[in-house]
């Protein structure tokens, strides 16, 4: 039996829904909000960042002063370096936070390069279709199968060791999953009345794929680039781990763990401070792509 | 099924070609020649060497007899070590680097599937939590960093096993690359597992398998592991590249003499055929277990028809 004042609760609940909508960003905020471990991260990162920016200039040190009198010293905060000292004397805390700051740049910057590519690439496949995008797709799946990795070590190899075309190797290689993801949202997306309306109203293709359908991509795109981040910065220290990535005295956290890796026996701290950075910004980015695939798509939960 | 097969094997060989392509594209496009020494050569040596490597003929038809000596399996000689051609160098390193490399996969396979498996029927208990932060942990830590740390603890901290080398393939020697190369793989495979696994208990025909009062061990072991492994079977051939790529690293870092660290060697000595020898031979390896990859997911899924 349904009484006047369960229809009156009903009610009083449709107005305060219609007060307040919640779109799918509150939505997903708010469920965000309840993953400890994603707002753990965001803090965590944010700290991180914060450091890796503003810290180095706190210190009394620079990065590429060398110091022969201290040469693997431990941490200690009498001499101020509080992460000790490298095989020739450097300060790690600067180095370390200097490396950070180079291996978080080449992950913004090459996940913005993978990410232009990407939905450029993906969001034209899908709206075009057909034959282009049978052909483009095809092309997709065979790069897909390519070891890409190698070519890029080689690239490395053969043109030296540029830091700008780090950016743009690696870039060239993360875009292929973001078309593919791309291209499958846009094959939904072109069917909706807005993308008829702006046809029917004389707008040109690549003013739709732009104006139109991209910005409906933003939520999954912001998935996927706290998931390229951390890629790119892994593949950015296994470069740099090869000895192949950032030169010297410039540093990344890749080059700092090789560099520590090389006499961790006799100086454990110059492994473990980058290393820890390193994995813990892994760890946050890792944790914050999890937690907003989640908390946009709750269907797996 | 025979078609199927056929036109995955056919597909396979755009990929070939794009890797041959672009690996001899680059080695020509890179700087300097592969005799360059600090003297200049005279002319006349120089140009009985071009010719002797074909380096004087034009581009596309070095391009050619490129492509039709790697159709029959001659990756050239190696510039750096003058005694070995690459595919010397290859066969002594690849038997080194299988069994890395297998080991490292196989093991992978079953343990990631295995706790990937359990946290799923424990999903959202302490045990659940337990592996799947464990899980997050390794996908986090990057091999390169992890073996380090291996060594540090387990070679010069307790001293149980030694740091690196690989003493004619002795089994202590192996264990702590094996590990450092599986960790992580170990820590995907999980989480796929847990997850596809989640998916399959709440679908119907497990639902139908309960309604019939089958035991739960049946509905998992005949019913719900098949087609919850088909996610980590199609993650398998990334994975084969991922562990490829790893054991590059993973075989400098231990001193093993396998193709990973003659591609290191090659590449800071600038021994261009010996290091596109490997990339090519990698490439061939990798696109052929995906093949195999693909027509395993195909005899598998139910759903795929061909």
């Amino acid at each position: 039996m349904v009484t006047a004042k369960d229809i009156n609760a009903l009610q009083s609940l449709n107005s305060q829904e219609e007060l307040k909508g919640r779109s799918l960003w509150s939505d997903a905020a708010q469920r965000l909000k309840m993953n400890k471990a994603a707002v753990t991260s965001v803090i965590l990162l944010l700290i991180i960042t914060l450091l890796v920016i503003v810290a180095p200039s706190f210190s009394p040190y620079s990065f590429d002063e060398i110091d022969w009198d201290l040469i693997s010293t431990p941490p200690s905060i009498e001499n101020m370096h509080i992460f000790g000292t490298d095989a020739i004397g450097r300060d790690l805390f600067v180095r370390t936070l200097y490396g950070g700051r180079m291996s978080l740049l080449i992950g913004v910057i090459a996940t913005l390069v993978s990410l232009f590519i990407g939905i450029t690439y993906g969001a034209t496949a899908g709206y075009i279709g057909g034959r282009t995008d049978t052909i483009m797709m095809r092309i997709v799946d065979i790069l897909y199968a390519t070891p890409f990795m190698f070519f890029v070590i080689l690239l490395m190899v053969f043109f030296g060791r540029n830091i700008y075309l780090i950016f743009i190797a690696i870039g060239a290689i993360n875009w292929l999953d973001m078309a593919r993801i791309v291209r499958g949202q846009t094959l939904s997306l072109k069917r909706k009345e807005f993308v008829e309306a702006a046809i029917a109203c004389g707008v040109s293709t690549p003013r739709i794929i732009l104006r139109h359908i991209v910005p409906n991509l933003l939520g999954i795109v912001v998935v996927y680039v706290t998931l390229t981040i951390p890629q790119v910065i892994l593949v950015e220290s296994f470069l740099s781990f090869l000895g192949l990535g950032v030169q010297e005295p410039d540093t990344s956290w890749g080059a700092l763990v090789n560099e520590g890796a090389q006499d961790m026996e006799i100086a454990p701290w110059a492994l473990l401070f980058p290393a820890g950075f390193l994995a813990t910004t892994l760890f946050c980015f890792n944790f914050i792509g999890d937690g907003l695939r989640d908390a946009l798509d709750p269907k797996d939960r | 099924m025979l078609r199927f097969t056929l036109r995955r094997f056919i597909g396979a060989w755009p990929t070939l070609l794009v890797l041959m392509t672009l690996a001899f594209f680059m080695m020509r496009a890179a700087p300097g020649g592969p005799f360059d020494t600090e003297k200049t050569l005279p002319p006349e040596i120089q140009a009985n060497l071009d010719k002797k490597y074909h380096l004087d003929e034009p581009l596309i038809q070095q391009y050619g007899r490129y492509l039709l000596d790697l159709a029959q399996g001659d990756f050239g000689p190696s510039f750096q070590y003058k005694d070995y051609s690459v595919n010397e160098l290859i066969a002594q390193g690849f038997p080194v680097s299988l069994r890395l490399g297998g080991t490292a996969i196989i093991l992978a396979f079953f343990i990631g599937s295995l706790l990937g498996t359990i946290a799923a029927l424990r999903q959202n208990t302490a045990t659940d939590y337990t592996v799947m932060a464990a899980a997050m942990t390794g996908i986090s830590i990057p091999n390169f960093v992890l073996a380090p740390l291996l060594i540090l603890l387990f070679a010069v901290h307790l001293q149980w096993l030694p740091a690196g080398g690989w003493n004619d393939g002795a089994f202590v020697n192996t264990i702590l690359p094996i590990i450092a190369l599986t960790l992580p793989y170990v820590a995907y495979i999980s989480r796929l597992m847990r997850s596809s696994m989640i998916e399959v208990l709440r679908s119907n025909p497990i639902r139908t398998a309960r309604a019939k009062g089958l035991p739960e061990r049946t509905i998992i072991l005949r019913h719900a592991l098949k087609p919850a492994l088909l996610p980590v079977i199609s993650f398998l051939g990334p994975a084969t590249a991922g562990i490829i790529t790893g054991s590059v690293v993973i075989e400098q870092i231990f001193g093993i003499p396998g193709i990973g660290r003659y591609f290191v060697q090659g590449a800071l000595n600038r021994d261009y055929t010996l290091v596109m020898g490997v990339v090519v031979f990698y490439g061939i390896l990798i696109i052929a277990f995906n093949f195999i990859v693909d027509v395993v997911y195909a005899l598998l899924d139910p759903k795929i028809r061909y």
